[in-house]
């Protein structure tokens, strides 16, 4: 099971498991709906790897490897 | 404010980016829009009026889209401010119309549960129903205002479905204020959120009556410059803050938990969608427009058209501008008998207003393409293929649009930065945009190459690989800066790329075309006025003081911009240029390829067409100095077209980066940095290659 969303591979999906607090760049995200508890899947990669598009919540985001990659999930 | 202004109820339009609020917003009010900035920030405020079902008449404010009330931009902080009544030039909105993305109900209603909060007497807008019935998602209206307290109409703002029902609800005055209940705050976090309420009263930061989400969304808000307020009680907010993060590590992420947890409730009572996403046109259409390599032969098409229609469309229209201002011209010539007069009016006004209007179909076409990216979707897939590359210079794939743009023309590259909602990337774009070889430099390359390597020698494939490499030039040195200002002169940290991807849906054209005209109004109104009056000062300095011949090589030499290139000539000869160049480069100031009109005048050569540039050319070719050496030799040539790449030459986007960036000083800077690369790199080329023996 990877340990971060930025691991995990396109088509699956995983519950946010935790982020860590006070990060004003993380803030944003749990605003968007990714906070611990919530069901995330991988759409797709941009041909080059970043970004990577998100499905929480029914909404598509996207997001960077280095944002996706302080968001620790388990498996759904 | 007017008494009658008073009585009319001003209402506040509010929503996530991507709600089709402005859709709505534009539907509302047509064309009884007024559009300025807000005092202090680069934000657009939108007034406009519309009368109830009963006649009477609203007032519809359409404030900036944001994803909550703790800002992070200048937009969502001038949102905030409004509805907390922080403003003091924009009154407190008496009603909020609340628009949501019903496709994305759920992540829409944390922004919606923070401004129920407001107490606001508040209407929920589900806009595009017709893409949440699409996905199956079935949001039950009834229960959702049984539990909110708050009428709610589902419309479809692109077709208008629902317009008469909204209207019905704007024009209703007994709506009371929502249900829903402040979110629950831990002991201490209230009991540090009274305590920093007070001491913001005392400092006269808030007014008396605030309720506890003044304190709360002006803590979490990590930017001084968006509060609005006094220096010495910034401090304060920062200390209150840090002592709250002191106390209380993750409050803010801690509330945002409780919010989604709320919403989740009310969500299981009147969200029904199904267990697995539905294949939607979206979907469909992003496995073709967004595959790894069928999204780039896409991506290529789309720009190839953006620029056949900048570069080919919009040169018919072009040429009707420049045919009839030429006429205009010789209209007003033959009315007003010879003199100072006319000749300021035939060559200073005409020209001037005409070099300003010359640019208008490229600003419509592109604006309107951009509404139609922007309005469909598309723009956030432009933005998600190409950010990796724009990640590398520190920038995010937003800014990639207005800097492509700026190869026609930096005026609406710089314009189109307003996209690009992460205040430091919009800057950094606006600051590198006009390194983008535009499009009036071209008469300038196709000049100096032409002078340099005549077509019969090598051939037009050598002019090609030069012209080439001055737009890589360019570009190079456009990315190059971008990661300098990035690393080195912008504060303040990196905000994240958070792209929403929005479902596709049919563009609302009336609602386009009305943005396209407030731009296109806002560029002539604002640019024309400073580019005028330039013109009237070039026209000026080239005509007094007056010689009494008729020859206008020797009035252009013994004028005040035959002065200046001679006063100039010491700081420009280490670049290997003349005094007369010296005219060309200060001519240019108006615009980069005024610098082959204004030559033509230096050199006396007649020509019957702008287009041929072969007179000039040859004539420049054969250009000795006094001591006989050519003017023009192959390191000069390269010289100044380095210069031309690199230097800031462009009063007309001079005046829009100023009014973009809401003051001289980044207009300024970019005069300064481009300007001087320009002048060491070419002294640097001159020099070097003077020493090698070119």
């Amino acid at each position: 099971m990877p340990a971060t969303l930025a691991e995990l591979p396109v088509g699956s999906s995983a519950i946010v498991q935790a982020m860590p607090t006070g990060r004003s760049c993380l803030t944003r995200l749990r605003e968007m709906g990714i906070v611990p508890g919530t069901r995330v899947s991988v759409t797709r990669r941009a041909p080059l790897g970043e970004p990577i598009e998100i499905c929480v919540r029914g909404s598509h985001l996207s997001m960077r490897n280095h944002e996706a990659a302080f968001i620790a999930i388990s498996a759904a | 404010m007017s008494a009658a202004a008073a009585e009319t109820p001003l209402i506040a339009i509010v929503g996530n980016p991507n709600s089709g609020k402005t859709t709505l917003f534009n539907l509302l009010t047509g064309l009884k829009q007024k559009v300025a900035n807000y005092p202090g920030v680069t934000v657009e405020k939108k007034i406009g009026e519309c009368y109830s079902q009963h006649g009477k008449k609203l007032r519809l404010i359409d404030l900036p889209g944001a994803y909550s009330l703790n800002a992070r931009s200048p937009d969502e902080a001038v949102l905030r401010d409004v509805l907390l009544g922080r403003r003091p030039e924009t009154p407190r909105p008496d009603r909020v119309v609340c628009v949501v993305d019903s496709a994305n109900f759920e992540r829409n209603l944390y922004m919606v549960s923070q401004v129920l909060e407001l107490g606001l007497p508040t209407i929920l807008v589900l806009n595009m129903v017709d893409v949440a019935e699409q996905r199956e998602w079935r949001i039950d209206a009834a229960k959702l205002t049984e539990i909110l307290g708050v009428p709610v109409v589902k419309t479809n703002a692109v077709s208008g479905q629902g317009l008469i029902e909204l209207k019905l609800a704007l024009s209703r005055e007994d709506i009371s204020p929502p249900k829903w209940q402040d979110a629950a705050l831990p002991e201490g976090v209230k009991a540090a959120l009274e305590h920093s309420r007070d001491e913001m009263r005392q400092a006269g930061a808030i007014h008396t009556r605030s309720s506890l989400l003044e304190p709360l969304y002006l803590l979490s808000d990590h930017d001084p410059t968006h509060y609005g307020i006094a220096d010495t009680q910034i401090g304060r907010i920062h200390e209150l803050r840090s002592r709250m993060e002191n106390d209380f590590p993750g409050w803010e992420d801690a509330l945002v938990a409780e919010r989604y947890r709320r919403i989740e409730e009310l969500c299981a009572q009147v969200l029904k969608r199904p267990d697995q996403e539905i294949e939607t046109i979206t979907t469909k259409l992003d496995r073709i427009l967004l595959h790894p390599v069928l999204g780039f032969v896409n991506l290529l098409l789309v720009l190839g058209l953006l620029f056949f229609l900048i570069f080919k469309v919009a040169e018919g229209p072009m040429g009707w501008i420049e045919a009839g201002f030429g006429q205009l011209g010789a209209w007003v010539e033959g009315l007003i008998s010879p003199g100072d007069f006319r000749d300021l009016i035939v060559n200073g006004v005409v020209p001037g207003v005409s070099g300003v209007v010359i640019f208008l179909p490229q600003i419509l076409i592109l604006f309107f393409f951009i509404g139609i990216m922007e309005d469909t979707g598309y723009m956030s897939r432009l933005a998600f293929i190409m950010d990796w590359a724009m990640s590398k210079v520190g920038l995010n794939g937003k800014s990639f649009l207005p800097f492509l743009s700026s190869y026609a023309c930096a005026i609406p590259g710089v314009m189109a930065a307003r996209t690009i909602d992460s205040p430091k990337d919009r800057l950094i774009t606006i600051l590198i945009a006009p390194l983008a070889s535009c499009s009036a430099r071209l008469p300038v390359y196709s000049l100096l190459i032409g002078v340099l390597f005549p077509v019969g020698e090598v051939g037009a494939f050598v002019q090609a690989g030069i012209m080439l490499g001055l737009y890589s030039l360019g570009t190079f040195g456009a990315f190059f800066f971008a990661w300098v200002f990035n690393k080195f002169v912008m504060k303040g940290s990196a905000s994240p790329m958070i792209l929403e991807m929005p479902s596709y849906k049919m563009p609302a054209l009336k609602s386009i075309l009305l943005q396209v005209w407030q731009r296109a109004r806002m560029f002539l109104v604002r640019a024309g006025t400073i580019i005028l009056g330039i013109s009237i000062l070039i026209w000026a300095a080239s005509t007094y003081p007056k010689t009494a011949g008729d020859d206008s090589a020797k009035q252009m030499e013994h004028s005040f911009a035959g002065r200046a290139g001679k006063l100039i000539e010491p700081v420009i000869a280490p670049l290997g240029y003349d005094w007369k160049i010296g005219i060309g480069l200060i001519g240019s100031f108006a615009a980069r390829e005024v610098f082959n009109s204004t030559m033509s005048v230096v050199y006396a050569v007649e020509s019957e067409d702008d287009e041929n540039l072969a007179p000039l050319r040859d004539k420049l070719a054969a250009e000795r100095r006094p001591d006989g050496r050519l003017v023009y030799t192959p390191l000069v040539c390269i010289s100044l077209l380095v210069f031309y790449v690199f230097a800031m030459q462009c009063v007309s986007t001079i005046a829009i980066v100023k009014r973009e960036t809401g003051s001289w000083k980044w207009a300024m800077f970019q005069l300064g940095y481009m300007t001087g690369t320009a002048y060491l790199l070419s002294l640097l080329i001159f020099q070097i290659g003077s020493a090698l023996g070119y």
